[in-house]
């Protein structure tokens, strides 16, 4: 998917659903489900809060601790969170493999350590993705996180990995005289895409 | 440098890299799973029909084998039918667990750059190779251009002193590791496993330390590449120069574990990193316990197996299913005799592939099932019911439970050591 990179001004705003620390990728992806249709999986995501997939709406932000996303390499997981129209995550840290999958995807995640203890669930945030600034609007409080690298913010202008690939084969870099088909819909998984 | 950056350095064409500096690499080794059929759908969408270097891919097809279902079975037609049109010439079939296969097979070497659609795949620093897990769009890129960015990382520099003491496997000192610095101790960094018992452990412990690294948050987890390493990869074909850090390398932190008074280590649910001390949850009734998967089922894993059930049964209340990691393994356990005497306890012996571990099939746990497991992950849900839970140890913890039906110190069952 190629999710917008920011609202009109740079910056995202939403309301905060907070989760703890080492949330791992296997309860963002059950395994169980994964090669379902997203229809059918996107009540499986992140169950450990069972209200959240029912009332997740496009636009909210994730708000984690340590680790978020630690585990597989599944990239249903941020893309689970991406389709059910989670904006962005901001969390104390990322684990590796989750944080790379979600630049492919152009889904933002933003390190920001200390936003843990000082956000609640259902705060209202600001997101300056560019510089990593979030702010809170019920506090007023304002941190500055990790900023995304030019070059991994590049790719998700870009709308991720796939279609920096399809700009290659359009600039003749690469491809054999396929036809791309740009803006194709990615469609859902039909097998796992990428495992433990 | 570090072995990291010496790996990066090579790799984007420097003379050096450092912590940090981003860089465009491109990668000796591609291996594909499964994923391969993804990959192949995005190539497909993007219009691009060939790979980079399709000669640089391996493909083992290990996480859905033998199909549980029609529609994996058709995954595995497709993922041959890619193979052959991208005239891929390193398909592994079903030979065992990705991992396990392209390390017996000879296909990493010391110092290469290894990318593979499975977090494990820090499994090949065990010969001194840079091994890292990418998902599939990353995959996809690599596959079509050769090359992926990465940020060079920091290395964790982890020195494992002491002796080994009985009772013990290069799983105890790995979970010791996430239990007392935390399961993202080296997350964004690479690890290098340094000291005397590193120096002494052999090819399968290594793996087994290697392959953890991802649960210490590790991008790479490698181990210098010594005479250890030479003789393995002598006749399998792989080059065998030594290749280590070169003096003055960096670290930003350097841990320290002696083993001389380690007791066997267990991870309760549902975190890699909730460790204790066997003595601390001994008692705790098991009806499962599954000694498979890219961490710990390897021959030697097995002859600690077969050493503590030779001569006993398994526990009537308990199932202990054996996934060997390859059929190499298998056949080797067969020659050396540990199939034997594991079915003569009562294990069930099932066919090589990754099997019960991420919950797929070949052995999921119902709700209020408990499973003692040799694997690397038990987070909730992860080998079946949301309502069961999985502990993490050794082979001789998974072997001396499935006897005694509880989690009991495998020092009561078998006093050797494979430190």
């Amino acid at each position: 998917m190629s999710a917008p990179v920011a609202e009109e001004g740079g910056v995202l705003r939403g309301r905060v659903w907070k989760f703890g620390h080492d949330v791992d990728t296997d309860v963002m992806a059950p395994w169980g489900v994964i090669a379902r249709p997203f229809e059918e999986r996107r009540g499986h995501v992140l169950k450990i809060r069972p209200e959240f997939a029912a009332e997740v709406a496009p636009g909210d932000l994730i708000v984690a601790g340590r680790n978020w996303g630690c585990g597989s390499s599944r990239e249903q997981a941020p893309e689970n969170l991406a389709l059910l129209g989670v904006a962005a995550v901001v969390a104390e840290s990322f684990g590796r493999i989750y944080f790379r999958n979600a630049i492919a995807q152009a889904f933002p995640n933003v390190a920001c350590p200390g936003i843990w203890e000082a956000t609640e669930d259902g705060d209202e945030l600001e997101l300056d993705l560019a510089t990593a600034t979030v702010s809170n609007r019920r506090t007023g409080a304002v941190l500055v996180g990790q900023p995304y690298t030019s070059e991994m913010l590049s790719i998700i202008e870009s709308g991720g990995l796939l279609e920096v690939l399809r700009q290659k084969v359009a600039a003749g870099e690469l491809g054999d005289g396929e036809p791309s088909v740009p803006g194709t819909p990615v469609p859902p998984p039909t097998s796992p895409r990428s495992t433990p | 440098m570090t072995m990291a950056e010496q790996v990066l350095a090579r790799t984007s064409g420097r003379r050096a890299v450092a912590a940090g500096e981003f860089v465009t690499a491109s990668a000796d080794v591609l291996m594909c799973h499964e994923a391969l059929t993804m990959c192949g759908s995005q190539l497909r969408r993007v219009g691009i029909s060939r790979l980079a270097h399709p000669d640089r891919v391996h493909v083992v097809l290990d996480h859905f084998f033998p199909a549980p279902t029609a529609a994996n079975a058709r995954d595995h037609t497709r993922a041959r039918d890619l193979v052959e049109r991208y005239g891929i010439t390193n398909f592994h079939g079903h030979a065992g667990i990705c991992h396990q296969v392209l390390v017996e097979r000879g296909a990493v070497a010391p110092g290469r750059l290894v990318l593979g659609t499975d977090s494990h795949s820090t499994t090949y620093g065990a010969l001194g190779a840079a091994g890292a897990g990418i998902g599939v769009t990353e995959m996809t890129y690599v596959l079509a251009t050769g090359e992926l960015w990465f940020q060079v990382p920091p290395t964790v520099r982890v020195e494992l002193t002491g002796t080994g003491g009985p009772g013990l496997m290069a799983k105890d000192l790995v979970l010791a590791i996430g239990g007392r610095h935390g399961t993202d101790v080296a997350q964004y960094a690479a690890i290098e496993y340094h000291g005397p018992r590193a120096a002494a452990m052999s090819i399968a412990g290594r793996m087994t330390m290697a392959n953890m690294g991802a649960e210490l948050g590790a991008k790479f987890a490698m181990f210098p590449a010594d005479g250890v390493t030479a003789a393995y990869l002598a006749g399998r074909g792989a080059a065998a120069e030594p290749f280590g850090p070169q003096p003055g390398a960096s670290y930003n932190r350097t841990i320290t574990l002696d083993t001389t008074d380690l007791e066997p280590q267990v991870a309760r649910p549902h975190n890699p990193g909730n460790v204790a001390g066997i003595s601390a949850v001994a008692g705790t009734a098991v009806h499962q316990a599954f000694l498979g998967s890219c961490t710990n089922a390897r021959l030697e894993d097995l002859a600690v197996a077969a050493e503590i059930l030779r001569g006993r049964r398994v526990h009537p209340r308990v199932r202990l299913l054996v996934t060997p990691a390859s059929q190499q393994v298998f056949l080797d356990a067969v020659h050396a005799g540990h199939v034997a005497v594991l079915a003569e306890a009562g294990a069930h012996i099932t066919a090589s592939g990754c099997g019960a571990c991420p919950g797929g099939h070949q052995g999921l746990l119902g709700p209020g099932e408990r499973c003692i497991s040799s694997t690397n992950r038990n987070f909730l849900g992860r080998m079946g019911s949301q309502e069961a839970e999985v502990y993490l140890g050794s082979p001789a913890v998974v072997a001396a439970a499935a006897v005694a039906g509880e989690l009991v110190d495998p020092r009561e069952l078998w006093t050797g050591t494979t430190l």
